[in-house]
């Protein structure tokens, strides 16, 4: 049993981690992105988009690596589409960062539900999963190695190797140390003669594209090709966002910390032999620890471990 | 994307605006829900594969709102319950307490009124101790919902969003797993329970509909008038100036939330013991997220707010006749629509705030909604 | 004129809605030479330098480098131009290592720390600074973070240093560390242009002054061939004596009496220590000190806003140490601080000069509704009294100008009829005629009887307005001294602590009234009780 609930953890834990670490990047910036949950269903439709469509011209013999680039691409560039409009709205014209991320979310989950169910043929779905979930081939061989750390899709690597990517960018490089700049102060940035906008809008949308590939992982290969409603992906999303408070703005620690999210989550589907009602209860357990470390990081209140000083304000020049 | 230009180069700048008048305000505000409108119905007739110009959107709009009378009461009594969160958030916003948990609170409402109806329902306890045991039962369970993180929040500054954010999904929880204890074997669905249920007043809507006015004016009064009302708004302005003039914070924080989860678990007593007489766990409506929308562009005034609830509302009912008139698939439809208009409300306050300016012309604004505004009144 | 200046400004306007930050300035600078540039607060000292700095781009005129005329649009640019400003509030990102703010925003080069790390030692040494690269801004002092500062736009080459009151938030000392560097850089064939009001820092380090008032360009001289009186009438018009009359009262019993009073920042450090004075009825006390020395953190002591740690605050006999702000208030203690932006302590800016009238006494009447009608009277009362130049009562504060806003404001405390004002800083960026506003607003209370502790920033001002002055120095007190009896000098060599009159006048107890409400026994109980207290 305990394999299995790590696997699946593991697997469950790529839709956090690709959410968290497009969050994460989002708020080093200075923006708090509440429509992460609509933008990661708006990756989830242009994802599904890409696939319907692949799959259609390609149904007799669909390559792996096409149908993954293609569908990656898509889910990324529909979801920083959206990451665009937060942008346009919050960066250049200065609006209120909280409504403008639920309006995102209302729109995006709308978007995705209606687009999905009106313009997506769902026939190929289960084939595609197959072939993007498709592990290494060579994984079973390794008997319980192979099948906890190289039975999955290739996107989860994909995730773990942008988080560890971004921790890399954040920490060693000066596009990194700039982007840090801007989030803690703008004003600095910009008086150093940091383009604090082209930052801002080009770590919104990377960040929208890297959350958007959560939701289309989630359909397509954690629950392998059938689309439930967008409702579902928007409740990760709001976990993934909580998530990055929980890993203190460290994309290397949202690894182990989407793991132990995700553990929490399907705990309640692992454990044998519990009744309904102790089943729905235990459902409740990952919001419960989210509130807990919530209240713990609060009271410990550490000035390395504090959001970046600007999160949710926006800036304007000539304010005087 | 052009704005992001002017900061950088010269060629005009954007200044702060102190404050436009009111009417030129109200103009930019029309024509961008207008817009947005028109924006929508193109949306719809280009992609609905059953044909149909933009203006059929106009007419199903209107004909799912108010084509029957009751329609018009639904839209009425929907307006009013969406009112009601609104003015359960309104408080906390003005505070700047970011309350995103009205879900939850409202859902924790339901969930204390069908539990009183549940227990009672095979008793011969009399009607009305079993209302006033829901009444004070819903507004208990709201008050404790919100408390909980305003605690929190008033003493070591926890997160306040996320915090209430996770409530509504702890709410929704709770209210899953007493399904399974409550709903006949393994159904999931529980039965409505109409004994003991809050009286009817002329139909099923009218009751609600008068709860929410007298919130309504009881809200208009607390903020305006009440010392709690304006304690609270000190507090939203300037924490440290509050904290200056003797105000007990952490005192004005829990108890405005002890208000707002008050209301928003008296919306849960109507949406159960009134409307649904069930509970489920999306019962809620995700009317916590819309009320803050509305209570946003209402700018925390209580009576504009009414205006923008039966906006939101018209839209939310209205689309469902739309949709059939364009043969879409499911009511997903309606969130497309409000979130364009959200957006076009949320942008258009730029031009509101701030005044884009040509360098090389002086005074003249770089604002379409400016202009047209100017040419509208020239016309005049 | 074929000398070719390092920057040149010919006509330069700029404007804020309808304000008018500068207009038509004409400014030159050399190289080689520090130019002052002088100006009362207000008078677009800053602005002016934001503009040649890339932060704000100028409405009208021209900025010439070298002798060609350029266009300046963004810090990126006057980078380009070699031009480097060092803010009066640092723009430095707290959670960054000195050498990571050093170093932001420069194009060339790969990212390599431990490069990065020994360029700044060496530029340091050039210099004579001391510092280390690996300490993050958030550990640092202020003249540390002052040192990053410059050594941030010397890293970046610049040949133009701008300095924004560089000596506001220094000790003596350091501003004669910051002069040496400056002269240093001068030699070296840079230019820089400092921004001050303080005259003998002028005199002593530009070798030109430019002068500007209210937006214009006055005009530049020689510091060779000036003196403070030329500078001072080119800076504030016409002559200015200060006629602040020192109204006579008679003494009461000390009103408010102040013993060990010990309290920390929030940073955790000894802000005020060991402090001993007191407040008569009919007196006002004044407080001179260097910025940042205690002032803040006394206050709000005072106001029951911050925890002491250890001390005793009597209050016509009783204590009010732990009481809640609103107890305090009650008694009759006013505090009103005003901070450096002015709003947000004790005001609402987005709220009507009404509404920030209440802010006091909205709990007075009974019931659960605020008397918003009984507030607007006294609004307008205050208005007609204090010459607030508004449009009606019901305008947002933040809609006043400077001078009108800190009217509102000591007008409100005033209302409340205390018995003891705290105020610091009251006539921070006002105007003359509003500053004597606020002083003759002070010597009313005082003949009323009411005791006011006055904490300020000009010492000419208190000591003509004052009755005592006490002087802190990184949160010790100094001694206390009458106004009549003693000079500037002497303030000046207590504020930087090179004076301690404690040591001299060995038998004198400062700050302890020999008509104390409280006996000496009762005062050491009161000392006993609290430490029992602690105890616990």
């Amino acid at each position: 049993m305990f394999t299995s609930l790590l696997i699946g953890s593991i697997s469950l834990a790529t839709v956090f981690l690709f959410g968290c670490v497009g969050e994460i990047i989002t708020e080093k910036a200075g923006h708090l992105n509440l429509g992460i949950p609509g933008i990661m269903c708006a990756g989830t439709a242009g994802g599904c988009f890409a696939v319907d469509l692949y799959m259609k011209s390609n149904l007799a013999n669909p390559s792996w690596i096409m149908l993954i680039l293609f569908t990656i691409f898509m889910a990324f560039l529909f979801a920083a589409i959206i990451g665009g409009i937060y942008a346009l709205l919050t960066v250049s014209l200065r609006c209120n960062q909280n409504i403008t991320g639920l309006a995102i979310t209302t729109f995006g989950v709308g978007f995705t539900q209606f687009f999905i169910d009106n313009y997506v043929d769902r026939t190929n779905f289960d084939a595609a999963s197959k072939i993007i979930s498709k592990s290494l081939s060579f994984s079973s061989n390794l008997g319980w190695f192979g099948k906890v750390f190289l039975s999955y899709g290739i996107l989860v690597y994909l995730a773990i190797i942008i988080a560890i990517l971004c921790s890399i960018f954040l920490n060693k490089t000066k596009a990194g140390l700039r982007l840090r700049a801007v989030g803690e102060s703008p004003a600095t940035a910009d008086a150093v003669g940091i383009n604090v906008t082209k930052y801002k809008y080009v770590a919104i949308l990377i960040g929208s594209g890297i959350a958007g590939l959560g939701g289309f992982f989630y359909i397509m290969d954690y629950i392998g090709g059938s689309w439930e409603n967008a409702a579902t992906i928007e409740a990760l999303g709001w976990l993934s966002i909580a998530l990055v408070m929980f890993t203190l703005w460290r994309p290397t620690l949202s690894i182990l910390g989407s793991i132990i999210f995700a553990c929490f989550y399907i705990l309640a589907f692992k454990i044998t032999g519990v009744s309904f009602t102790q089943m729905a209860a235990l459902k409740l357990l990952p919001y419960i620890v989210t509130i807990i470390v919530l209240i713990a990081t609060s009271i410990r209140g550490n000035k390395n471990v504090q959001p970046p000083a600007s999160l949710g304000l926006n800036y304007f020049r000539e304010e005087r | 994307m052009q704005e992001t230009k002017t900061i950088k180069e010269p060629l005009f700048h954007i200044i702060k605006r102190d404050n436009l008048s009111k009417k030129k305000s109200l103009l930019i505000y029309a024509v961008s829900i207008l817009v947005a409108f028109v924006i929508a119905s193109i949306f719809c007739a280009v992609s609905s594969s059953d044909g149909g110009s933009p203006l059929d959107m106009f007419v199903a709009l209107f004909d799912g709102v108010f084509g029957t009378e009751r329609r018009i009461w639904l839209f009425l009594r929907d307006t009013a319950i969406l009112l009601g969160v609104s003015l359960a958030i309104i408080p906390a916003f003005k505070m700047k307490f970011w309350n995103l948990g009205a879900n939850g609170q409202v859902l924790v409402g339901c969930l204390a009124s069908y539990a009183c109806l549940f227990y009672t329902q095979n008793t011969n306890i009399s009607s009305v101790i079993v209302i006033l045991l829901m009444i004070v039962s819903s507004i208990l369970a709201g008050m404790i919902w919100a408390v909980i993180p305003a605690i929190f929040k008033a003493f070591f500054k926890t997160n306040e969003s996320l915090f209430t954010l996770m409530m509504n999904y702890i709410a929704e929880g709770l209210v899953l797993t007493l399904i399974t204890i409550w709903a006949p074997s393994g159904s999931g669905t529980l039965t409505p329970i109409s004994k003991n249920t809050l009286p009817k007043i002329v139909n099923d809507q009218l009751l609600s509909i008068i709860v929410v006015a007298i919130v309504t004016v009881f809200i208009t009064i607390y903020l305006k008038k009440s010392k709690h009302g304006y304690e609270l708004a000190v507090v939203g302005e300037s924490e440290n100036t509050a904290k200056y003039v003797g105000m007990n914070v952490k005192k004005v924080i829990i108890r405005t939330l002890l208000l707002s989860g008050a209301i928003c678990g008296l919306m849960g007593l109507l949406l159960t013991g009134s409307i649904n007489h069930s509970v489920n766990s999306t019962m809620h409506g995700g009317l916590g997220f819309t009320a803050i929308m509305t209570s946003w562009l209402a700018k925390f005034n209580p009576l504009v707010l009414i205006g923008t609830c039966a906006l939101i509302t018209f839209v939310s009912r209205g689309m469902g006749e739309v949709r059939k008139a364009f043969g879409f698939y499911n009511d997903a439809l309606a969130n497309v629509v409000l979130g364009l208009i959200y957006f076009f409300i949320i942008g258009c306050e730029f031009f509101i705030n701030y005044k884009v300016i040509f360098r090389k012309k002086k005074n003249t604004t770089n604002e379409k909604q400016e202009n047209k505004a100017n040419t509208i009144k020239e016309d005049k | 004129m074929t000398e070719k200046y390092a920057i040149e400004l010919k006509g330069v306007s700029k404007f804020f809605g309808n304000v008018i930050a500068n207009k038509n300035i004409n400014l030159t600078v050399k190289k080689g030479e520090i130019l002052s540039l002088l100006g009362e607060n207000g008078s677009g000292k800053t602005t002016l330098m934001n503009m040649i700095s890339g932060i704000y781009f100028p409405d009208e005129g021209k900025i010439l480098i070298d002798g060609k005329e350029v266009v300046i649009s963004s810090p990126k640019d006057a980078f380009k131009y070699k031009i480097g400003m060092i803010h009066q509030h640092f723009k430095l990102v707290d959670v960054f290592t000195a050498a990571e703010n050093i170093i932001l925003g420069i194009d060339d080069g790969k990212y390599n720390i431990k490069d990065v790390n020994s360029r700044v030692k060496a530029i340091a040494d050039k210099y004579g600074f001391d510092i280390d690269p690996k300490k993050k801004i958030y550990e640092m002092s202020v003249s540390e973070k002052q040192t990053v500062e410059i050594i941030k736009v010397l890293y970046r080459g610049a040949d133009i240093l701008i300095l924004d009151e560089p000596t506001a938030v220094l000790t003596p000392q350091e501003t004669k560390k910051l002069f040496t560097v400056l002269r240093k850089m001068k030699q070296d064939g840079k230019s820089i242009i400092i921004i001050t009001h303080k005259l003998n820092e002028v005199l002593e380090i530009s070798d030109r002054v430019s002068i500007l008032r209210k937006g214009e360009y006055i005009g530049t001289v020689d510091t060779a061939k000036t003196s403070e009186k030329e500078l001072t009438e080119m800076m504030v018009g016409k002559k200015v004596e200060l006629k602040i009359n020192r109204a006579k009262t008679d003494f009461d019993r000390p009103l408010l009496e102040i013993r060990n009073l010990n309290i920390n920042g929030d940073d955790g450090s000894r802000k005020i220590e060991d402090v001993n004075f007191y407040i008569r009825g009919g007196e006002i006390l004044g407080v001179a000190g260097i910025a940042g020395c205690g002032q803040k953190e006394l206050c709000e002591a005072i106001a029951g806003l911050r925890p002491l740690v250890s001390g005793q605050i009597m209050h016509k006999g009783e204590s009010i140490v732990g009481l809640p702000a609103k107890e305090i208030i009650e008694k009759g203690v006013s505090m009103s601080f005003i901070p450096e932006d002015r709003l947000g302590m004790g005001l609402c800016p987005s709220f009507s000069i009404t509404d920030n009238i209440m802010l006091k006494n909205y709990r007075d009447n009974k019931g659960p509704f605020v008397d918003r009608d009984l507030a607007k009277k006294q609004a307008e009362a205050l208005i007609k009294k204090l010459e607030i130049v508004t449009p009606s009562s019901e305008t947002p504060v933040r809609r006043l100008s400077g001078g009108n806003v800190q009217k509102v404001l000591v007008g409100r405390e005033i209302e409340s009829s205390p018995n003891v004002i705290v105020t610091a800083y009251p006539v921070r960026g006002l105007d003359i005629n509003s500053s004597y506003a606020i002083y003759d607003i002070l010597n009313e209370e005082k003949k009323k009887g009411t005791g006011v502790l006055f904490i300020g920033e000009d010492l000419d001002v208190m000591l003509a307005l004052c009755d005592k002055i006490m002087v802190l120095c990184h949160g010790k007190n100094m001694g206390i001294v009458h106004a009549e009896k003693t000079t500037k000098e002497e303030l000046g060599l207590m504020m930087t602590g090179s004076l301690d009159l404690n040591k001299v006048k060995k038998d004198k107890q400062f700050g302890k009234a020999k008509d104390s409400n409280l006996t000496a026994k009762e005062w050491r109980e009161e000392a006993k009780k609290q430490k029992e207290e602690k105890g616990e």
